[in-house]
């Protein structure tokens, strides 16, 4: 008959031989019970901490590539130095009217606002892409002065994500921050090095056909659309090629540039 | 066995004389792929240092009743879930760090110094002695650590923890960095610099050799 006083059974269970199988499966179960109760306790109350820390930077990253642009801190004050935030639709490149900031990651939880890429058009490596993203829009009177593009897509050790910034003209690059990379310290690594992401202002994105031509250059940057390769990081620098051309082309930001550049914003 | 002379003795002999990095080689993938600076050295130290203890501690108390067929299991289970808490913790506190180390925190888990302990030790001992030996290794691996990176570091970069001690010639000063200690194979250089090192400080860790060629008697066979 089963022993239903818990302390006893507690010592029945530990006096048994550590062969037998009860005894195994008992202490299996234990040790997974409490190291689960161990790591889920753990993220959970981290997690407003982690959560508040990687919004923490990329703010201060928006703000360095602001602060960073030649002008843009004079223009800042004029228009009382803030940005706005807009959630847009990639598709039609219109501002989304369903999903606001704040309901964006509920609405990117959901796979079907998320289109699948054909192997052709995946120039980024991201196998699928966001329906709607957040960008942040500066605006001189009436017409879009600066435009914020988040951007993202695989380097050559993992994900690189980055925010592309583009002056009212939207073919010229006015300055480049990389949030997040695991390229290889010292090479690919230093995408995130100012003095790189400096040499992108002022490069043009598209010709007046409207093609884009923007490439990281093998070695020094030959033309207005090229900027300086990074030496021995060849597969990171391509691959920062690929992102900012895909981002810029028609299933990135294409429709929104073309948008922006009608006036229709 | 616990007399204060002998846990001494657990403490430090891990700290050169069984080093577990430079005599027995292990742990050595996470001991180069964080070693390009300082402060990322350090903390990955700290990190396997602290979960080194606690396993040990938490293994060496249930230790008469881990069932012999799933020990390796268990052991395991066990030092992921404290590298699952350490890691948090880092992402949490030390973030700027954590982004630095990225995956090699977690492959605490399979780091072989950390299983090679509990197996070896904190299964067959009481906490206490446990403990002191699992510090003592993950001083021993810190050490091992610390060295490399302030090599990496200073020769790498320049800088000493983040300040700059060489100045760079770049800004100024005479220093060209060199951008191979950054790499991974500069890492195997000076670990094997530095084993050759000890090894020729205390002959009596170098191998024995497995094989001796026989001596060549007379003329050599056609």
């Amino acid at each position: 008959m089963a022993d239903l006083n818990p302390i006893s059974a507690w010592r029945g269970l530990l006096a048994l031989p550590n062969e037998s199988r009860t005894k195994t499966v008992a202490m299996a179960f234990i040790v997974s019970a409490v190291c689960a109760v161990l790591v889920t306790g753990a993220t959970v109350i981290l997690r407003p901490i982690q959560a508040a820390n990687r919004a923490a930077e990329e703010q201060a990253r928006i703000e360095a590539l602001v602060a960073g642009i030649p002008g843009m801190a004079d223009l800042l004050q004029q228009t009382g130095g803030t940005l706005t935030t807009v959630v847009v639709n990639l598709k039609d490149g219109r501002a989304a009217t369903n999903v606001t900031p704040a309901t964006l990651a509920s609405a990117l939880a959901d796979a079907a606002n998320w289109t699948s890429l054909p192997a052709g058009e995946d120039l980024a490596g991201l196998g699928q892409r966001p329906d709607y993203a957040q960008i942040y829009l500066l605006r001189d009177g009436d017409t879009v002065s600066l435009a914020l593009l988040p951007i993202s897509g695989a380097g050559y050790n993992g994900r690189i994500d980055a925010i592309l910034a583009l002056k009212g003209d939207m073919r010229t690059i006015a300055g480049m921050a990389v949030t997040r990379q695991s390229e290889t310290p010292g090479l690919g690594g230093r995408i995130e090095e100012p003095a790189w992401l400096a040499s992108f202002a002022g490069t043009r994105t598209t010709d007046d056909t409207g093609t884009v031509r923007f490439s990281v250059a093998r070695g020094p940057a030959a033309n207005e659309y090229q900027v300086d390769g990074i030496t021995g990081a060849t597969r990171t620098s391509n691959a920062m090629t690929r992102i900012i051309r895909f981002w810029l082309g028609p299933e990135g930001y294409g429709p929104l540039i073309d948008a922006i550049r009608r006036g229709e914003f | 066995m616990t007399a204060p002379s002998s846990l001494w003795s657990t403490l430090s002999e891990p700290l050169v004389r069984q080093n577990p990095v430079t005599l027995q080689i292990l742990g050595i993938c996470s001991a180069l792929a964080v070693t390009t600076s300082l402060p990322t050295a350090l903390t990955m130290a700290g990190s396997l240092t602290v979960v080194l203890v606690l396993s040990a501690a938490i293994i060496s108390m249930i230790r008469r009743h881990i069932p012999d067929a799933i020990r390796l299991i268990v052991q395991i289970v066990i030092v992921a879930s404290l590298v699952i808490v350490i890691d948090q913790v880092l992402q949490a506190y030390l973030f700027e760090i954590s982004r630095k180390l990225s995956v090699f925190v977690s492959l605490i888990t399979t780091n072989c110094l950390v299983l090679g302990r509990t197996e070896s030790y904190a299964r067959l001992n009481p906490p206490l002695p446990s403990m002191v030996d699992a510090l003592g290794n993950g001083l021993g691996y810190s050490l091992v650590l610390v060295v490399i990176g302030t090599l990496r570091e200073l020769f790498g970069s320049g800088t000493l923890m983040g300040a700059q001690v060489l100045p760079l010639a770049s800004e100024g000063g005479w220093f060209t960095p060199m951008s191979l200690m950054l790499l991974a194979p500069s890492a195997f250089f000076l670990l094997g610099g530095l084993v050759w090192a000890i090894r020729t400080w205390r002959p009596e860790q170098a191998e024995v050799p497995e094989y001796t060629p026989p001596e060549a008697i007379g003329e050599p066979a056609e």
